[in-house]
């Protein structure tokens, strides 16, 4: 993941998009604010995307712990 | 007496020693269940109390430092299993428990024990709102306390596989009901503390009896959620149940799934938020263009505007100009009529006919004047006519001629009216009808 948080990414958006619809920004402010929204949209969206799922297990090693990738045993009754 | 030839006679004391190896040795530790009874409670601090059941009874002792490390608070009647030793005390002969740990046993005792502990770690501050984390929008990864086995490690990781497909997860296995629970649930969560890229904790376990929730009423466990940097999620039993952990935790989920829901945000409508937000960036971006545009045309025709604005300041100017012609004939025609008022009335006052009457009247005035001044002239001359003969009868010159003289001093000229004004030899003068003449007085006689 890149540096930029998503919830602050989001929040920046917001935050420009509300700016935006107040419509108190000169023209060129309106132009670079719509590029800046249109960026953080795309990263915001690019972010949900980007990890891969891993669920793992912690185990009990001699001198620690360590990780496990992780299914859990099915069940009948709940599957 | 035969029957025992070799008799081993004891002493009180050996005997009792004896029965203190033994049962000291045999009974070193074990479990106890009964019921409370003959509770008291002397100054020492120290409990002393009968655990019974149906059948029988048995003495038994917590001592203090015992006593107070209890989450609940011993009562008669009170059900409990208990860890002791058995102690024989040798001067009365009595075998009794040493308790080194109580429990409360069956629901009442354990609802007791559990209000006695959240009050103590509320008054802590332990469930402090003000301590409470809170949690973080997307986690990078969750670690889940709980059974590995079993339907609620299954929902949590069907929840937020549904509402977020790639966030990570890192179970930390624990048993979570038994003796050995609290201690793996606390080390579970120090362990997680310590992994990297864990930024949630979720407590959970599915629900039971107030007994199979007993771990998450375990003091240990609740400083571990206390003291854990991470923000933990309880969710434990069903949404009726509160355990401890739920009131330590910096949130509570009233079920697994919840919990896993209240972790994991949907995907789904974060990527519908960023849309919303992508089409109010873009409708904003339009109309901030589209209302320069209509401003720029509404501008663009009012520069185009003079010429038009020159007909309508022509068609003012005539227009006020019609006006004040109007006005102008209208005051012209009002003065001329105050003017024609004005001769009117000052033909009326015309100097000329006063004129004449004052001519008529001045005539009149020199006519009389001319009559009074003959007639004054008249009456002065007549009257001078008198005056003269008068005159001419008072005058000296006619006293004179009367043979009068008028005698003067000389010098001097005074008239002499007395003799003795006079003395011999005195030069007079004196005035006769014809001429005069001096003469020197010679006598003096005096009347």
């Amino acid at each position: 993941m890149a540096e930029v948080k998503f919830e602050d990414a989001l929040a920046k958006l917001e935050e420009i998009v509300r700016k935006m619809e107040q419509g108190e920004l000169t023209l060129d402010e309106s132009l670079a604010s719509f590029e800046e929204g249109i960026r953080l949209s795309r990263l915001c969206a690019g972010k949900l995307d980007e990890a891969e799922r891993r669920i793992e297990i912690l185990l009990k090693q001699e001198g620690g712990t360590d990780a496990r990738p992780f299914n859990p045993e099915p069940e009948g009754d709940d599957q | 007496m035969t029957l025992f030839p070799s008799r081993e006679v004891l002493t009180v004391t050996g005997l009792t020693r004896q029965v203190q190896d033994v049962l000291e040795a045999a009974f070193d530790q074990l479990w106890v269940e009964g019921e409370i009874s003959n509770l008291r409670r002397p100054a020492s601090g120290h409990l002393y109390f009968t655990l019974k059941d149906e059948e029988s009874q048995v003495r038994a002792v917590l001592f203090r430092p015992v006593a107070r490390s209890l989450r609940f608070d011993p009562e008669d009647g009170m059900r409990i299993v208990c860890r002791a030793r058995i102690n024989v005390y040798k001067p009365r002969g009595e075998y009794q428990l040493i308790l080194d740990y109580a429990e409360p046993r069956g629901a009442g005792a354990l609802q007791v024990a559990f209000e006695q502990l959240k009050a103590r770690l509320q008054a802590e501050g332990l469930f402090d709102p003000g301590h409470k984390k809170p949690l973080p929008f997307l986690p990078s990864r969750i670690g889940v306390v709980t059974s590995p086995s079993g339907a609620v490690i299954r929902d949590i990781l069907n929840i937020t596989k549904r509402r977020f497909p790639s966030v990570n997860v890192l179970v930390a296995p624990v048993r979570v009901q038994g003796v050995e629970a609290p201690g793996e649930i606390v080390d579970a969560l120090r362990l997680l503390n310590e992994a990297p890229g864990v930024d949630v904790i979720i407590v959970a376990r599915g629900g039971g009896s107030l007994e199979d929730l007993m771990a998450f009423n375990d003091e240990g466990v609740a400083r571990a959620i206390f003291a854990s940097r991470i923000p933990v999620v309880s969710a434990v039993g069903h949404e009726i149940d509160f355990t401890i952990a739920d009131f330590v935790a910096d949130m509570r989920a009233p079920t697994p799934s919840a919990a896993a829901e209240l972790v994991v945000p949907s995907r789904s409508d974060l990527l519908q938020q960023i849309r919303a937000l992508h089409d109010r960036a873009v409708h904003a971006g339009a109309r901030a263009l589209r209302v320069r545009r209509e401003r720029l045309e509404t501008l663009a025709e009012r520069v185009r505007d003079p010429r038009r604005r020159l007909v309508d300041l022509r068609l003012l100017v005539d227009d006020r100009l019609g006006g004040l012609t109007a006005s102008l004939v209208r005051r012209l025609r009002a003065e001329r009529e105050t003017l024609r008022r004005l001769e009117t009335h000052l033909q009326y006052l015309n100097p000329a006919r006063r004129l004449q009457t004052l001519t008529f009247a001045l005539e009149n005035m020199r006519k009389s004047m001319i009559t009074g001044i003959f007639r004054q002239v008249e009456g002065l001359r007549e009257r001078l006519a008198g005056r003269t003969a008068l005159l001419d009868s008072l005058s000296p010159l006619s006293v004179l001629a009367r043979g009068y003289a008028i005698a003067r001093t000389v010098p001097g000229g005074r008239v002499i009216r007395n003799a003795r004004d006079l003395s011999a030899g005195n030069l007079v003068g004196i005035n006769v009808a014809k001429g005069r003449f001096n003469a020197v007085v010679t006598t003096i006689e005096e009347e």
